[in-house]
Formats: C-alpha cells, sequence, structure tokens
C-alpha cells in the first residue's frame, strides 16, 4: 500500500459521530477587513439599488410577501448598523437558491449575507422547541436519518412513504405529504466500493486505463471524490458512472471520510451543523490535495459548498486549498481531458433529455456544459428546459407551508419539460432530479451517467 | 487545454453579443464568455445610434438633435470609434441586430431617428425600439394619454405629460395614475405586475382597462409603463387595445428594466440557435500570450485560474459601468489584457466640474487602430488577434450623444466579423493548401 491511500479513506464513518472541535462557538470569518466577526456592512454600500437582484429572485416572483434579496442582503444590513434590529423572518423564505449572487452587477455579496442573517435569525429569534426548528434541523441533517434507512432500506423505503406515517409527519412535523421520500438503495455506494476493493482497485483499472490510452502509467492523475450523501444512499449508480468515467480517463480515486456538504444546514440557517461537517470535509480533503489530488464532485450544490460557501463562511485550516482544488465532475474533466473529441467519436442508442441546470450548477459558470457537450454525442438530442429555477431548492420544497410556492416556481420548468422532445429529465443536482420527477413523473439521469454510456 | 475556440468573446453586454453573433455568421466556432448577468436588464432596451453631435466636430452639444444619424458620423472627432467601422460598419451591426431580434423590434424602414416617449417627460432620438414601444412616437400628431400605477413611484403620469407638454409636442397629451388592478405589496416587481398581466390574475386586464375608461376622453392612444405583460405581452396589449377602443403603447422605465430583460432573452435566444457557446458566471482575469499573439485567456473559477484557449478574442466588458474600465484614485485601466487607458495625470481633469459637462472620463477606454486592435501607448497594436468593442472602447461620450448601444452592435459586430474571418479565411487557406 502506498502513501496515497491510507486505511481510513475507505472506511465508512457513522453520521452522528461528531469530531472533537476545537472552537464549539460558531465564529464566521470577515471578507472585507480583519476584523474577527463576520461584518457584511461594507458590501451594502455597493447596492446602488438597481432591484436587478429581485429580479432574478425565483421566490419574490410567486410569493408576493418575500421582500426579495435587495431588502434580505443589502437593507437589512443597513438598517443593522442604525440600530441592532431584528432579522426580519422572512429570511426562512429565502431558498438559498443563490440566483441574486449571479445577477448583482456590483458584486455585492448577496446569499453570504443571506446566509450570515439566517444563521442569526435561528440562533438568536427562532424558538429551539418550535416545530418548525426541530424539523428543519431534521431536514437539514438529511445523512442522520439516511444513515439509519439505508442499514434497512427496504423497510425505510415502505415505512417513509406509508400512507398514515406521512399525514402524521405532515401534521407533526410541517413535512409535506405530497412528496414522495428517496428511494434508499439496497446497496451503499460506499458498501459497492468496499466490495469492488477500493482505491487499490481504482489504481489498478487506472494503470489498466493509461496503457491503453497511450499515457505514461505512473501519471500524477488522482482525484478524491466527494460523493455526498445522495448518490450515496439513494442514487449510487451516478456515483459509479463518475467512478467508471474518471477510471476510464486514467485517474485513480479515493472516497475519504467524508460528511454531509452542509448545503441543507446554510439553507436552515443551522450555521454550527454545518461548520462541524465542513471541518471533517476540510480535513479530510486537505490532507489529499496537499498529496496531489484534486476534489471531485457529482453534485452541484456539494461543490458550491465546498468552492465557495465555505471560505465564505468559516475559517478552517486548509479550507481555501480545497476551495481552489475543488471541482464539479464535468467541468474537471473538460478542462483536463479532450472530452470534446471523445464524445465527437462516441455514440449511443437514440434518446432524448429535457435538460434542466441547477441554479448552484448557474452560479458556478457549469450551467451550460452538458448541453454544450452531449450536442455533438451521435445518438442524442439533449434540450435545455429553460432558466427557471425547478423550485425546490433542497429541503425548501419538503416545507409544508414552502410546498406550493416550490410547484409554483417549478411550473415553467415542468412545462417545458413536457414541451421537449424527450421524456428523460437530466441534471447534475439530487434535488432538482426529484422536483422534476415529482412534477413530470419522469424518470431522471445524471449527465455522468449519459457520459458512461457513451464512453465506458 | 481542453476548453478550447476559433473566437471568444469576453463579456456578455450588447456589444458582446452582437460580436458572437457576427463571429457565427463568419462560420467560426464562438464562446461567449461573461462574468454577470447582462447589464441589459438595467438598460431601457432602445437601441440609440447617434442622437446629439457638436457642430464643430469635437465639443458635444445637447442640443444638436441628430435626425440622420449615417450622415452625422462625419461630424464626429477622428478619435470616435463610429469613425473607424463607418457608416458601412453601424449598417452591418444594425443588420446582425435586427436578423437578431427579428419583428420584435421596429426602425427598420428608416434611416432616420425615431423620437420616443420617455418616461422621464422627454423625447429621445433613436434608431430601434421595441415594437410596443411603437405606436408611441413623438412624431404622431395622436390626442395621447399616459397612465402611471399608483405606488410605482418610478413613473408618474401627470408630471410627464406637462414636460412633454412644455417641451412642445405636436399633439395634446394628458396624464393619470390609477390603482394597478392586482394588489401587491408596495414595492411590488414590475416583473409580477407584468406576470398578474400575462395570466389575467384576478381579471387584470378587465381591472386595469376599467380603472382607464374615466380618463379616456377622446385619446386616441395610451402608454403605460413598460410592464404589460412578458410571455403573452403582445396578447396583453391587444386585448388592452380591444377593450378601450384605443393604441396602446409601452413607455421604457428605469431598470430594472422588462425591455432590457426583454431584449436580453431575445439575443441569448439568437446566441443559442447560432451554436454560440456561453459561459458565465466567472470572470476573465488575465491572458497567456506568446509572439504578440494571446493564446488563452485565464478565467477565474473560485480560485482557480482556468484557460479558454482561441485562435481570436473580442475584448467586451463594457466601460465604467460594465466594469471592463477600471479606476482608483491614481489611475484608469483595462484590468484583462492591461491595455493602455489614456487620461489626464491630474485626476481633477477626469472630470467638469458642470454636472453636465464634457466629462473626460465619459471617453476613457481603449485606443483602437484601424482594425479595432487595441494599442499601447505608441499606437501599435498589443496583440495581432485581440479587437476591442462596445463600451470598453475610448473616443466616444456614448451618453450625452446618445450613441451607447449603437457603438456597441456598430464595434461589436466589426470585432466579431473580423475575428471570424481570420480564423475561417486561415482554414480555408488551409483546406486549399
Ligand atoms: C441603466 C442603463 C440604461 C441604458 N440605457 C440605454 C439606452 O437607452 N439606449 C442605449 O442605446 N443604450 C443604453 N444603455 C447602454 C447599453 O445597454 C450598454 O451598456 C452599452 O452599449 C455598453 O455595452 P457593452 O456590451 O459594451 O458593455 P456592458 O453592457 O457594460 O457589458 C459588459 C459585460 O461584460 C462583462 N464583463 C465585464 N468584465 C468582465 C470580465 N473580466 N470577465 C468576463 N466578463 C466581464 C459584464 O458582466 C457584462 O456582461 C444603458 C445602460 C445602462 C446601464
Ligand atoms: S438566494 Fe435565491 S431565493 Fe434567496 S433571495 Fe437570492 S435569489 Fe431569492
Ligand atoms: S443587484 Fe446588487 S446593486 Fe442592484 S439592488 Fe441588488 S444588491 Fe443592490
Amino acid at each position: 500500500m502506498s502513501d496515497a491511500e491510507s486505511p481510513q479513506t475507505t472506511e465508512s464513518i457513522e453520521p452522528n459521530e461528531q469530531r472533537a472541535s476545537p472552537d464549539p462557538d460558531f465564529e464566521p470569518v470577515s471578507v472585507f477587513d480583519d476584523d474577527s466577526t463576520m461584518d457584511l456592512r461594507p458590501g451594502a454600500d455597493n447596492c446602488y439599488k438597481c432591484s436587478v437582484c429581485d429580479t432574478t429572485c425565483p421566490v419574490a416572483e410567486v410569493d408576493d410577501d418575500f421582500p426579495g434579496p435587495k431588502f434580505q442582503g443589502p437593507e437589512q444590513w443597513r438598517l443593522k448598523r442604525k440600530d441592532e434590529g431584528e432579522i426580519d423572518d422572512s429570511i426562512m423564505s429565502c431558498s438559498n437558491c443563490m440566483r441574486c449572487d449571479d445577477a448583482c452587477p456590483s458584486s455585492v455579496p448577496l446569499s453570504q449575507m443571506h446566509n450570515a442573517a439566517r444563521g442569526e435569525y435561528v440562533d438568536e429569534q427562532m424558538d429551539k422547541l418550535s416545530v418548525e426548528y426541530v424539523r428543519n434541523r431534521v431536514l437539514a441533517n438529511y445523512r442522520t436519518s439516511a444513515w439509519f434507512a439505508s442499514k434497512v432500506p427496504r423497510l425505510a423505503n415502505f415505512a417513509m412513504n406509508f400512507g398514515p406515517a406521512r399525514w402524521l409527519m405532515e401534521k407533526a412535523m410541517g413535512v409535506t405529504s405530497e412528496r414522495e421520500f428517496p428511494a434508499f438503495a439496497a446497496q451503499t455506494f460506499r458498501e459497492w466500493w468496499r466490495e469492488r476493493g477500493g482505491a487499490d482497485a481504482s489504481r489498478e483499472n487506472a494503470r489498466a486505463a493509461r496503457e491503453r490510452r497511450g499515457e505514461a502509467v505512473d501519471a500524477e492523475k488522482k482525484v478524491a471524490y466527494f460523493h455526498g450523501c445522495y448518490s450515496n444512499y439513494n442514487t449510487p449508480e451516478v456515483a459509479k458512472a463518475l467512478v467508471r468515467v474518471f477510471e476510464s480517463f486514467g485517474y485513480e480515486i479515493v472516497a475519504p471520510e467524508q460528511r454531509c456538504s452542509g448545503t441543507p444546514m446554510f439553507a436552515n440557517g443551522m450555521l454550527a451543523d454545518a461548520e462541524r461537517a465542513a471541518e471533517v470535509n476540510v480535513s479530510s480533503f486537505a490532507d489529499l490535495v496537499e498529496r496531489g489530488y484534486d476534489a471531485v464532485a457529482s453534485c452541484t450544490s456539494c461543490s458550491m459548498a465546498l468552492k465557495q460557501e465555505y471560505p465564505e463562511l468559516f475559517d478552517i485550516d486548509g479550507i481555501d486549498e480545497v476551495a481552489e482544488n475543488t471541482f464539479e465532475a464535468l467541468e474537471y474533466l473538460r478542462i483536463q481531458e479532450d472530452l470534446e473529441g471523445q464524445i465527437a467519436e462516441a455514440s449511443v442508442e437514440e434518446q432524448a433529455f429535457a435538460y434542466h441546470a441547477p441554479c448552484h450548477a448557474r452560479n458556478q459558470g457549469v450551467d451550460r456544459q452538458a448541453i454544450e457537450l452531449f450536442r455533438d454525442l451521435d445518438g442524442v438530442v439533449v434540450e435545455d428546459v429553460g432558466d427557471s429555477c425547478s423550485g425546490i431548492s433542497g429541503t425548501y420544497g419538503w416545507k409544508e407551508e414552502k410546498y406550493e410556492t416550490s410547484m409554483k416556481i417549478g411550473g415553467d420548468m415542468f412545462e417545458h419539460m413536457h414541451d421537449a422532445a424527450g421524456d428523460v429529465g437530466m441534471t447534475e443536482c439530487p434535488t432538482c432530479a426529484m422536483q422534476m420527477e415529482h412534477g413530470t413523473g419522469y424518470e431522471i439521469k445524471h449527465p455522468l451517467q449519459l457520459l458512461e454510456e457513451a464512453l465506458c | 487545454m481542453a476548453i478550447r475556440e476559433d473566437v471568444l468573446v469576453v463579456g456578455g453586454g450588447i456589444a458582446g453579443a452582437t460580436a458572437a453573433l457576427a463571429a457565427a455568421e463568419t462560420g467560426a466556432q464562438v464562446r461567449l464568455l461573461s462574468h454577470k448577468k447582462s447589464t441589459l436588464r438595467q438598460a431601457s432596451g432602445l437601441i440609440d445610434v447617434l442622437g446629439a453631435v457638436g457642430d464643430n466636430g469635437t465639443e458635444v452639444e445637447p442640443s444638436g438633435l441628430v435626425a440622420d444619424p449615417f450622415e452625422a458620423v462625419e461630424r464626429l472627432p477622428n478619435s470616435h470609434p463610429y469613425r473607424v467601422v463607418g457608416a458601412a460598419g453601424i449598417r452591418d451591426g444594425l443588420r446582425v441586430f435586427d436578423e437578431a431580434v427579428g419583428d420584435a423590434y421596429a426602425g427598420t424602414h428608416t434611416d432616420r431617428n425615431a423620437l420616443v416617449l420617455t418616461h422621464g417627460g422627454t423625447v429621445k432620438p433613436t434608431a430601434r425600439y421595441p415594437e410596443s414601444v411603437a405606436p408611441g412616437l413623438a412624431s404622431a400628431a395622436e390626442k395621447t394619454l399616459l397612465v402611471g400605477f399608483a405606488g410605482l413611484t418610478d413613473f408618474d403620469a401627470p408630471v410627464a405629460a406637462s414636460h412633454l407638454d412644455a417641451a412642445g409636442v405636436p399633439f395634446e397629451v394628458d396624464g393619470a395614475t390609477v390603482p394597478f388592478p392586482v394588489e401587491f405589496r408596495d414595492d411590488a416587481l414590475t416583473t409580477r405586475l407584468a406576470k398578474a398581466l400575462d395570466t389575467d390574475e384576478s381579471g387584470a386586464r378587465r381591472g386595469l382597462t376599467d380603472a382607464v375608461a374615466d380618463h379616456l376622453d377622446g385619446h386616441e392612444r395610451v402608454g403605460f409603463p413598460a410592464m404589460l405583460g412578458d410571455d403573452d405581452r403582445r396578447e396583453v396589449r391587444a386585448e388592452l387595445e380591444d377593450r378601450l377602443g384605443a393604441a396602446v403603447f409601452e413607455i421604457p422605465t428605469g431598470p430594472p428594466s422588462l425591455l432590457g430583460l426583454r431584449l436580453e432573452d431575445l439575443l441569448f435566444d439568437a446566441l443559442d440557435e447560432a451554436g454560440v457557446r456561453l459561459s458565465s458566471g466567472n470572470p476573465a482575469v488575465g491572458y497567456e500570450a506568446a509572439d504578440g499573439r494571446i493564446e488563452s485567456v485565464l478565467v477565474d473559477r473560485r480560485g482557480r485560474e482556468v484557460p479558454y484557449a482561441a485562435d481570436e478574442f473580442v475584448l467586451a466588458t463594457g466601460g465604467l459601468v460594465g466594469k471592463g474600465i477600471d479606476s482608483d484614485r491614481e489611475s484608469v485601466s483595462e484590468p484583462v489584457f492591461d491595455c493602455h487607458v489614456p487620461h489626464p495625470e491630474d485626476r481633477y481633469d477626469w472630470s467638469e466640474p458642470a454636472a453636465f459637462g464634457a466629462h473626460e472620463f465619459a471617453r476613457f477606454g481603449v485606443v483602437p487602430d484601424g482594425d479595432l486592435r487595441p494599442t499601447d501607448g505608441s499606437g501599435d497594436a498589443d496583440f495581432e488577434n485581440l479587437r476591442a468593442a462596445g463600451g470598453v472602447l475610448g473616443g466616444a461620450d456614448t451618453a450625452r450623444e446618445k450613441s451607447a448601444a449603437g457603438v456597441s452592435i456598430a464595434t461589436g459586430a466589426y470585432a466579431g466579423r473580423r475575428a471570424g474571418e481570420s480564423v475561417t479565411g486561415r482554414e480555408a487557406e488551409e483546406a486549399t493548401r
């Protein structure tokens, strides 16, 4: 065994096993000066009130009670400067889609302001015994529930969608009974990965591929895979596709110890939970990055968290190095390999897809890549279903009181999906996929799965 | 290096979009790279080509309104970008634009400027305007009613009407303020008002016409702020006209502007149609070059610089507003390629004391050669394969001349076409060899 693999990299870690945190109090970093608290007020001064952010906010478009990102961000921070006012509770209606970030011509750090305000609201103003708080906490800590469920997947699949249980969940917890819970896989990705031989097997596959491709057998092609919770517990076929595609390009893969990326926790204002998860993730990926690995993720919200939200919100050793070396999976291959050339030579059985770009793909500038790439793939038609938000935004659309807003936002997308030629959906984000399936009944695939079909 | 195109256009405003369309026309593979959402969302949606020129060619007098922009180009100073592309370049830019937007815009029937009513109650010379604006031109002597919505402070119809009256428009004009038929919070988004008319929420269309009917006293046309529907805007306007028995038109608004949003959609649909690849969300921050040619532009993807390679490049990052030109206390610069931007040594010479004087900073920008390539201080092109278009070019005071979008599409079309031809021409040459 070489030093590239330490035994714990393939070990499954119990979700509720907590690492000792050096500082249990949440201490966000400052972005604008050396002050030790997060002071985003100078960012508010950059706002010249053009309201362009408001016109891109999917929640404001359908919910007249939601004052929009301009209010949530710069205006609220400006008010706070005058006196120590409370955070307006409408902050909980922001779905953290981060579209406003991308829209602001003046680079006001809107989503960072929203994350900070939400954190403060939950910490200081929300009743910790309220149903809403408990429900949000359970939803945000999806991985814990998923970990239990994965031990008894069949029972969990039945129980989670069992009518009376769902009725009770809606009444007592505020989890909408309109949605079907995603099915848990009989075998998790990590179980499969271990059974397959873990990193050792991957190294061998990668070496064989390099030889086949005429590359140096010892080439430094190493990636650390952030699979996240969903492709581990629910859609291991996506994670397996990533493994096979990357190996076919000669990359050896490790699947290090990891927690939830924190995305659902940011969105629910549970910054301390998110920070604990981030600490584990950063520490295990930072070691690998130092040893020449790049981090890749198959979920666009996970890559977004590692690339942007972590360094914006937390101060953890190695966080910047991890952020700089994290990539969305397709993005990575496009930068490193002649993916386009390989696709142009491949062909698959005839099929048509209705593609939706997740908001968090948009924010990373990777929202067009699936369309661009598969345009050249023989046998495939991929249609973009427009730039609207799917409306689910992670845990948002699961909340009983948000369900209707969520479906209203998704309306445009459903319509365009029906209009598109294909009756299979495609997206990079697992919760967008849930929403697409829920709204249309279509089967949904990840671009990596089509790539696997084309190249492996 | 894996991300590679024939032509890479940097900047997603109207200049970049036009450049990408023109380059794609030559058969080149084009990518349009943009940091933020386009500034088109804030713009009025009007395409001003040239509205005012000073008589002596160097000074621009607001009073010197231009009737025929093509003829007036000659009177611009030599350093003006229009003098590089000429009247033919302006025509070509408009052609690219007209083909992209189709019948959503009017103004193609004449070389002469149209006079459009603005939400401030002035009249503005422009070359292309949304079809929904067309029935409201100042040249038509029809008794006009302007209608504003209570709570919408951006447009005060009675004030606008009295301004127009004072300006001596050749028709009778009145203003009225009515409540919007669906109740929204006070600072409701224009997009939500538009949507309500689109879907006819709670009978919004009928409610609106009922409210306006009381003020309709022989008026032949009725103007509303531009929020009459979004996806179904034609249907909305037709129904309002039908119910009112008068022509209905839209008045361009300040940001956020629905007409600007619609123009952005139109142009991006055209880009998609033309097979242009689109990347947005990350800024260009530098470049790699060898032998006087740029090889790639470096794009900052959250901390990691990724090279985007191409044979030809177009710089269309906008002026001081679009962040294509940067200024701090000491100097003015072009941040991506570090092109030369001339400016007075003394900061106090940058602007005139009078608010509407001939601000020096309004003309700040890169200095092009005869092929729109940015030049260094001594007049030589910085790079063989880099051209510039739109607001990043110096030498035009687009706000005072009323030429912003015109300069962008004329120079965009020129730079894009030249970039595309350099590649496809070279390819053709290689093929015959
Ligand atoms: C409020 C407002 C009202 C207007 N009204 C009118 C009008 O009535 N009539 C008219 O003719 N014109 C009008 N305009 C002007 C017009 O819309 C254009 O802004 C102008 O023509 C300049 O266009 P441009 O494409 O050169 O630059 P911009 O529109 O400024 O676009 C620049 C683009 O480059 C991108 N960019 C900048 N730096 C980088 C980088 N480093 N990397 C990648 N991308 C980058 C920006 O994100 C942006 O998308 C108005 C503009 C504004 C803001
Ligand atoms: S993050 Fe999304 S939902 Fe929240 S304010 Fe911004 S645009 Fe609206
Ligand atoms: S887009 Fe930016 S500048 Fe405009 S209102 Fe929103 S925060 Fe302010």
